[in-house]
């Protein structure tokens, strides 16, 4: 199995991470964050973190407000690097490199590492410039190619049918759900290898959840995706591997089932069954 | 008295000196304004915009100073925004968070509020003295002086409003920070920061100081940027002063041209402001 490093000699508590975490078909690990600390200016806000993310699975993050969650995320693209008093501090490996060495193009690594925010964020053109834009960045393609490439990824975003008669209008003009699943459809077109989706549906009415829940299942096929949720059910449905995170610490990580049914932790117990959080 | 009349009645006293002053504030607007269209109006005709300023007693236009305004302005702004802009964006994006921005924002405030006389000063020490002779570019130069603070203190603001999770989301994708703002940071923001440089095109227009250091004025018709150029404020200024009745109507329909200049600008600046509201 994959061994999971906790070397951290700082911590009271070392996660339990379930002997079935890793086998079920001898996973990759795709993302390996190893021993991560966090820091806002002094505030540590995650405590030596250790946690995989398996190649073509979704890993579930859940926990209560303020664990931490959004956190570990935005280091996995290293977002935090725009502002200048937080920083990270350990090791996250993606495909064997060190993506919080100091020389790593960032502009590369979030190309191969895609990520939805919890607000729409479409931005201020038209629906098709919101996913050629990226696209052009990358690779240089015909009018025609761009053209399929745009319609693809609005496909894949269950968005297509909706959109196609209105290209050309402005992004801002869909609803909350359809700019959701646009910045869905933007992130899935640069063909990124991982995709972060930070608490996606938390703005979006059932059915629009419901649509990009069939998506994530959809996208597992060719993507390493990250979940972050309020939703148990939402955990439970989409995800193979859950990550239960507490005062900015990974207290338990194991399969989903595993989590839903028979947590080790207390805590992570409590929390499932709704006790606190 | 119960404590509810007192309250009603400190509300009815507070609400009286509100409206007076309000009423005298606006007198004074709605006087001037009167004043300047009852002798602009009457002093306009075709020929103020086609011919040139008279000597006293003669006919005459103010066509080489409504030239002239035009050119220095349009220099001005040429000179001044993109100079403003890329110091609001460096404030806003690169360096939001260094030291450097805290200082020049300081210094750019204050700037923004500098007598325009002391500007024009400035501009006839650097440019005027040594060049030996005054000249439309060194009207353009002060002017655009006045308008970079303006420029930059809009563009920043602007680019402050673009919502941080737009940048991130950007930055997310992969893009490189110049494309970020390039097409995000200034789409988002576009309306604003045109607001300003409408804003600052408004303020420079009616400026006569610092062109009486640096332009002068000319009697003569124009277009050569290099020598004594001809304004409107600054003609304004002349004829207004002057005893003469024909220079004095002139003067009237200047001040009634710049006023409607201003307004229409303030105008198309409101109207775009309400576009980026309404996004
Ligand atoms: N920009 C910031 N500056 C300083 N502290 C921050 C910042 N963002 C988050 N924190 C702190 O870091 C901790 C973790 O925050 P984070 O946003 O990762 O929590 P979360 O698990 O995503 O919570 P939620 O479920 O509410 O989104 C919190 O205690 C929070 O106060
Ligand atoms: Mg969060």
């Amino acid at each position: 199995m994959t061994s999971i490093d906790v070397s951290s000699s700082m911590r009271s508590t070392t996660p339990i991470v379930g002997s079935q975490a890793g086998t079920a078909g001898n996973l990759d690990e795709k993302v390996s964050v190893r021993g991560v600390d966090f820091y806002y200016g002094d505030n540590r806000a995650l405590k030596s973190i250790s946690v995989p993310l398996y190649d073509r699975r979704v890993t579930a993050f859940i926990g209560p407000s303020g664990c931490g969650k959004s956190t570990l995320l935005r280091i996995l693209n290293r977002i935090y690097d725009l502002y200048p008093n937080q920083r990270a501090e350990g090791e996250v490996l993606l495909d064997g490199e060190n993506i919080l060495n100091p020389g790593q193009d960032l502009n590369l690594l979030r190309a191969r590492v895609g990520m939805v925010f919890q607000k729409p964020t479409p931005f201020p053109m038209s629906i098709y410039e919101n996913i050629a834009f990226g696209i052009r960045l990358y690779e240089s393609l015909s009018k025609a190619d761009l053209d399929g490439r745009v319609e693809s990824a609005l496909k894949r975003a269950a968005l297509w049918n909706e959109v196609k008669d209105k290209l050309s209008q402005n992004g801002l003009s869909l609803s909350g759900g359809q700019q959701q699943r646009l910045c869905i459809a933007r992130t899935v077109a640069v063909r990124p290898e991982v995709i972060l989706l930070d608490e996606p549906c938390s703005a979006l009415d059932p059915i629009s959840t419901a649509k990009i829940e069939e998506l994530i299942d959809e996208l597992k096929s060719d993507y390493t995706i990250a979940i972050v949720t309020h939703n148990m059910q939402q955990a439970a449905r989409v995800s193979d591997r859950t990550a239960f995170m507490y005062l900015g610490e990974l207290v338990e990580f194991d399969t989903t089932s595993k989590m839903f049914t028979s947590p080790v932790d207390q805590r992570t117990q409590d929390y499932i069954t709704g006790r606190f959080g | 008295m119960t404590l509810y009349a007192r309250r009603r009645a400190a509300n009815g006293i507070v609400m009286s000196l509100s409206l007076g002053a309000t009423v005298v504030g606006l007198g004074w607007l709605v006087l001037v304004l009167g004043a300047l269209l009852w002798n602009g109006f009457g002093s306009l005709s075709l020929a103020v915009f086609t011919e040139m300023t008279p000597p006293p007693g003669a006919q005459g236009g103010l066509l080489n100073p409504i030239i002239g305004s035009l050119m220095m302005s349009a220099v001005a702004v040429a000179i001044g925004t993109p100079i403003g802009i890329l110091a609001g964006t460096y404030m806003a994006e690169y360096g939001r968070y260094s030291y450097l921005t805290s200082v020049v924002r300081f210094i750019n405030d204050i700037l923004l509020s500098a007598p325009s006389i002391v500007i024009g000063l400035f501009i006839y020490e650097v440019v005027v003295r040594p060049l030996g002779h005054f000249s439309g570019i060194a009207g353009s130069l002060a002017l655009a002086v006045l308008v970079i603070p303006v420029v930059v203190r809009t563009t920043e603001d602007m680019l402050l409003t673009v919502p941080r999770e737009l940048r991130e989301a950007a930055t997310a994708l992969g893009l490189p920070r110049s494309h970020v703002i390039a097409n995000v940071s200034y789409r988002a923001a576009r309306a604003g920061i045109i607001t300003g440089i409408l804003l600052a095109i408004a303020r420079i227009s009616g400026e006569t100081a610092p062109l009486l250091f640096t332009a002068l004025n000319n009697q003569f018709f124009s277009t050569d940027m290099t020598a004594p150029l001809s304004s409107l404020p600054v003609v304004i200024f002349q004829f207004a002063m002057s005893p003469y009745p024909d220079w004095q109507k002139l003067a009237w329909a200047g001040a009634l041209i710049i006023t409607f200049a201003v307004l229409a600008l303030s105008i198309s600046a409101r109207a775009l402001a309400a576009t980026r509201n309404t996004q």
